[in-house]
């Protein structure tokens, strides 16, 4: 049986040595830097409304205008920081619950452990719409409340985005903690555990010291896959209305509006396309970069 | 065998219990309720509603109720669809969304494995590389995407088929190929993965060696073997599918089960939701008991166990 290691150095190099971790990255890092600093230049602000709907793309709206005559390039990358935020946050979460529950359910045995996946596997067969959903209505007036106590509620347009990040966060932990519970199985056997435990160290120690850096690499391939999971979950709840809300709108909203734009007399093709072209790249890269990654690691 | 189907049974009542407590005091514990409106509605009236419907007393004592009603086989009546049974929304929808589901499943399950069988035969190959990375897009491009898209190019610009609703077979096309593309990339790449696996086992070269076709080596001697993971991925896929997407749903204008999930929430219609959750999770149980006896035709060394 093979056993998790930490992984082995130079994994970098190993990444970078594959062109679709190399073009993955690359398109990752401009889809970036350009929702980060391309709004400051642009001439049309992401709110900004105007009399001119519905131009097709041109040169003064390289992605032509919407509804209420916004700049559509402007609206995408405003659309591109907050899913990015969403789904860089939401996975960090996700990320700390699972390696909690993996973690624990694999270390401790026995009936915690038990209990724990008992609680994986109802949690899976509960449709997960209607588990974040709940989760967003739950969180809602507390979330709401001490966002308001904040710096005088100067956050409190973000709630929903925040709540967002948890909700998800607190959905996306099932496969990560299984596969980890995995893990520590295999690696709970060997020497160097029960060395450890003979010369006394505490459980905390031997969880973080010794069970966490040989699981690194297969924390990090999920964590990069669970990335885009989040992305299109959040994506996916904006679409029904349910997520970021206007005058904020994230790659979701944008689609659910170039979706409904759509109709037999006159399609406004450019509201679905340039966001679903940004979207479904910036996807496809953290994918591929995933699997880039699982296979250096394996190497 | 009686005994590993009568195990397996009593874990699914087992799990459909578990799952309808959690998902009906979680309903009932979010803030609003079914007859909770934008004009307040008079405090008699509401009351008498939520006698109506066996939503007063205490959470205990309408949660026991409700579920010594389920033991009885009532479904009860929709708090939103005023005088409308659970029983018969879902008779009304779940044909629509089977029938869409299903092509959708027959759809994925043979262009999956035909794809993942193309790129493992010719590994490290242009056709290899292409269908890899047309699996990996199409798993990243969620369906409100593709669904658009399709409709823009084969609905609007083509004409081919109609833009939506539920008339005649063509109409059920582009919902079932929207619906059916990332179950069907998913399928390809497990099915690349586990035949790249097998093809390197020592029979198959007994096989060759013993002269049998290459075209029979492939699609009755290794594929029998290959298929088990992909097996395992149908079961969940097929409950997932066979109870409606509401993405797919509403782009295509169907009269399916999908937009329950979300709208008996948004509703608070606690019974409706009962029952599609009920619907999913028995589809769920019995298609992995299903995925269990497959296993056991397609590799007769692995038994049931209870």
């Amino acid at each position: 049986m093979k056993h998790p290691t930490a992984p082995r150095p130079g994994l970098l190099r190993r990444l970078l040595q594959r062109p679709s971790a190399r073009l993955s990255l690359f398109l990752l890092a401009c889809v970036f830097l350009s929702a980060v600093f391309l709004p400051l230049t642009l001439k049309y602000q992401s709110q900004l409304t105007s009399s001119s709907a519905f131009l097709a793309p041109n040169t003064e709206h390289l992605f032509g205008t919407d509804l209420n005559g916004r700049d559509v390039l402007a609206r995408t990358l405003q659309g591109a920081r907050i899913s990015l935020l969403v789904g860089c946050a939401g996975a960090l979460v996700s990320l700390c619950i699972g390696t909690s529950v993996g973690l624990l359910a694999g270390y401790a045995g026995g009936r915690l452990d038990a209990l724990l996946m008992r609680l994986v596997d109802v949690l899976y067969a509960v449709p997960r719409l209607i588990l974040i959903i709940l989760l967003e209505f739950l969180l809602d007036p507390w979330l709401q409340k001490s966002l308001a106590s904040l710096q005088d509620g100067r956050w409190v347009g973000y709630s929903k985005i925040a709540i967002l990040i948890v909700a998800l966060g607190c959905i996306e932990w099932l496969t990560m903690a299984r596969i980890i519970r995995g893990q520590v199985l295999s690696l709970k056997t060997l020497p160097f555990i029960d060395a450890a435990q003979a010369l006394g160290q505490s459980h905390f120690k031997i969880l973080t010291r010794h069970l966490l850096p040989n699981l690194a690499g297969v924390i990090v391939v999920y964590l990069t896959l669970t990335v885009p999971a989040v992305m299109l979950d959040e994506s996916f709840l904006s679409f029904l209305g349910l997520g970021v809300q206007a005058p904020q709108a994230s790659w979701g909203t944008l689609l659910s509006d170039g979706a409904q734009a759509l109709n037999p007399v006159r399609s406004h093709w450019w509201l679905l396309v340039f966001p679903a072209t940004a979207m479904s790249l910036t996807l496809i890269a953290l994918n591929f970069l995933g699997d880039a990654l699982r296979d250096a690691l394996a190497e | 065998m009686l005994i590993f189907l009568a195990r397996r049974l009593s874990a699914m009542f087992g799990v459909l219990f578990c799952v309808i407590t959690l998902t009906f005091l979680l309903l009932r514990a979010a803030p609003g309720g079914p007859f909770t409106r934008e004009r307040k509605m008079p405090a008699a009236i509401e009351l008498q509603l939520l006698a109506k419907y066996h939503l007063d007393g205490s959470l205990w004592q309408q949660y026991s109720e409700y579920i010594s009603d389920l033991l009885h086989g009532d479904l009860r009546l929709s708090t939103k669809y005023r005088d409308r049974s659970v029983r018969e929304l879902l008779a009304q929808s779940l044909p629509v969304s089977a029938l869409l589901g299903g092509s959708a499943f027959i759809l994925a399950t043979l262009g999956g494995v035909l794809l993942g069988c193309l790129a493992a035969v010719r590994h490290r190959t242009t056709a290899d590389a292409l269908s890899t990375l047309l699996s990996l897009a199409l798993i990243s491009v969620p369906t409100f995407v593709t669904g658009p898209l399709l409709v823009l190019l084969f609905a609007l610009y083509l004409g081919w088929f109609p833009v939506g609703g539920w008339h005649s077979l063509s109409s059920l096309i582009l919902p079932a190929v929207t619906l059916a593309g990332p179950a069907c990339a998913t399928i390809a790449r497990i099915t690349r993965t586990s035949l790249l696996e097998t093809l390197q086992a020592p029979y198959l070269r007994t096989a060759r060696a013993k002269g049998v076709s290459a075209s029979r080596v492939l699609f009755v001697h290794a594929l029998k073997t290959a298929l088990l993971p992909v097996v395992s991925y149908l079961g969940p896929l097929a409950a997932q599918l066979l109870t409606g997407s509401i993405v797919v749903e509403s782009i295509f204008n169907l009269p399916g089960t999908g937009s329950f999930f979300v709208n008996a929430i948004l509703n608070r219609d606690v019974f409706l939701l009962g029952g599609v959750v009920i619907v999913y999770c028995a589809l769920l149980v019995l298609m992995n008991l299903a995925v269990d006896f497959a296993y056991t035709l397609l590799d007769p060394r692995i038994q049931l166990e209870a």
